[in-house]
């Protein structure tokens, strides 16, 4: 059970600025466990999607490649205060994670 | 600079996939892949990567910005932030070109989403960070160099 | 002995035109700070004074810059949101720690640390932390352990953020633990032989190998430090770290010694405002 997203939006002029701040590990899979010397398996995010009052806006693939903890920041035009922002995520093993915001 | 041209022209010359499919009509470039698939995460080389993306011969662009530190802090997270001011971008992808896994990630824009994405990666080593940007059906590229030491009395 | 210390820590900052107050009668906590901030003005004229507590970063755009992305939306949220519930727990008296402690635990870190003169020695305030859990029917944590204390206080002292360091020492005792501090930091030690102001009073600023060397001033308003964005680090494992890497032995973290040199130092930043749980490389 992952820990909440977290998602900033707000607007910046005519544009929405969304930042995220997703809870996951983000572990390779390259790593090795520095006292057994075995392989930490892979667990990280694979793809994250956002959607702005239920319009698709982003539709990403992210890797282990990618720091621990994810920020995303993306911009949308159109949007105004007070529409809804969706994030969703899935990582490798099945587990997801959803969080919405309001658009300030 | 020319890093990414000399990898496209290796590729080529074994006559990529894709680019057989494009020649032949089978796959228009317009449909080569929307988001990048698992494949290109698994290539272990810039070449591979774009191959495997469809981004066959991307073109140098100016007005992709790379705003990445000169020398990172710490390797393990790098803020990178890409911004296209190509019309119509549809997608960008993240690439640091040592790491053992070049493509780090890769976004799909629409629905009036911008040109413009903010991350933080992990670096291996100094390396290129290079954007992979499409537009109106074709392929664009950017690249700065970002430079990762070892530090020093970190305690 | 104490003529003699006195003498070595002259002869060594003799050079570096810093009048340590300690075989003066003009001496005080305030001077000795007035002194550092003149000495740091007048090398770097162009750093001001509020950009101190950013250490070696106000030095470097560059990192600076990577401080500042990190910063919009830092990645361990999560880990002060851990500290946050600890702190929001009552402890088996039924009793919070807001109880405890003055002001509910809100802008009150950069009173601290603090001369206790009815113990006798200087307190933290994780020590305050520590009493309000053991009288309350809790075992005390392990000073340093990040998994513990170290997240409660990376949120609590959150707590205290834009509050200027304002250490106070006053009275005969707390002034002899203060001048500890003050010896600690000044002298040489380890196989190195270096001082902490070899490099953080004489090189603040400048560069060993690659790194870029914070000075003394503003060093202890920003703790703990998430390194990488990852590792939670406090002010006493630093100086456990840095006394090993000019290989000394180091006391343990909340001895009298580091807390005297936590004493010492964090009067150094006064007038300074406190920043908790920021990142750093």
């Amino acid at each position: 059970m992952a820990e909440p997203m977290r998602i900033r939006a707000t607007m910046a002029g005519d544009v929405a600025d969304v930042k995220v701040l997703m809870n996951h590990i983000m572990e390779t899979g390259v790593r090795k466990d520095s006292k057994t010397g075995q392989l930490i398996p892979a667990h990280y995010i694979t793809d994250v999607n956002a959607s702005v009052n239920g319009v698709k806006v982003l539709d990403g693939s992210l890797s282990g490649g990618v720091s621990k903890n994810p920020y995303l920041g993306f911009k949308v035009k159109g949007p105004k205060a007070g529409d809804k922002v969706v994030v969703n995520w899935v990582d490798n093993k099945g587990d997801k994670n959803t969080a919405e915001a309001t658009i300030g | 600079m020319n890093a990414l041209r000399r990898n496209v022209l290796k590729s080529a010359a074994g006559a990529g996939t894709v680019a057989v499919a494009v020649a032949a009509g089978l796959l228009k470039p317009t449909m080569a892949l929307a988001s990048a698939p698992r494949s290109a995460y698994d290539a272990k080389n810039v070449g591979d990567v774009l191959k495997n993306m469809g981004a066959t011969a991307p073109v140098d662009s100016k007005d992709i910005t790379i705003k990445a530190p000169d020398i990172a802090e710490n390797g393990a997270v790098v803020p990178v932030e890409v911004t296209s001011g190509i019309a119509g971008t549809s997608s960008i992808a993240i690439i640091a070109e040592k790491n053992a896994s070049p493509l780090a990630a890769d976004f799909d824009l629409m629905g009036g989403a911008q040109g413009f994405i903010s991350t933080r990666i992990k670096m291996g080593q100094t390396s290129l960070i290079r954007a992979v940007v499409k537009a109106g059906g074709k392929t664009y590229t950017a690249a700065k160099e970002v430079k990762v030491t070892i530090g020093g009395c970190g305690g | 002995m104490k003529q003699k210390i006195i003498t070595k820590l002259l002869t060594g900052m003799a050079g570096l035109g810093i009048a340590l107050g300690a075989a003066t009668a003009y001496a005080t906590p305030e001077s000795d700070r007035q002194e550092l901030i003149k000495y740091y003005t007048t090398k770097y004229p162009n750093v001001k004074v509020e950009d101190y507590v950013y250490g070696a970063l106000a030095f470097d755009a560059d990192s600076k810059s990577q401080y500042d992305a990190i910063m919009e939306f830092p990645p361990y949220l999560g880990e002060i949101d851990k500290g946050r519930k600890m702190w929001e727990t009552p402890l088996k008296s039924g009793k919070t720690y807001a109880q405890c402690v003055p002001n509910g635990g809100e802008n009150i870190a950069g009173n601290y640390p603090m001369f206790d003169e009815a113990k006798g020695k200087v307190v933290t305030l994780d020590n305050v932390i520590n009493d309000c859990r053991v009288a309350n029917g809790e075992a005390a944590y392990k000073i340093d352990d990040a998994k513990t204390m170290g997240l409660l206080m990376s949120y609590l002292r959150t707590l205290s953020d834009g509050m200027l360091s304002n250490v106070k020492v006053e009275g005969p005792k707390a002034t002899a633990a203060y001048e500890d501090g003050k010896n600690s930091f000044y002298s040489r030690k380890g196989q190195l032989n270096f001082a902490c102001a070899s490099c953080h009073v004489q090189n603040g600023g400048n560069r060993l190998r690659s790194e870029l060397i914070s000075p003394a001033i503003g060093h202890t308003v920003h703790w703990p430090v998430f390194r990488g964005g990852d590792k939670l680090f406090t002010l006493q494992k630093r100086y456990q770290g840095c006394l090993k890497s000019v290989r000394a032995v180091s006391p343990p973290a909340d001895s009298v010694t580091l807390n005297n040199l936590e004493y010492f130092h964090s009067a150094m930043s006064n007038g300074l405002p406190l920043k908790a749980s920021v990142f750093r490389k």
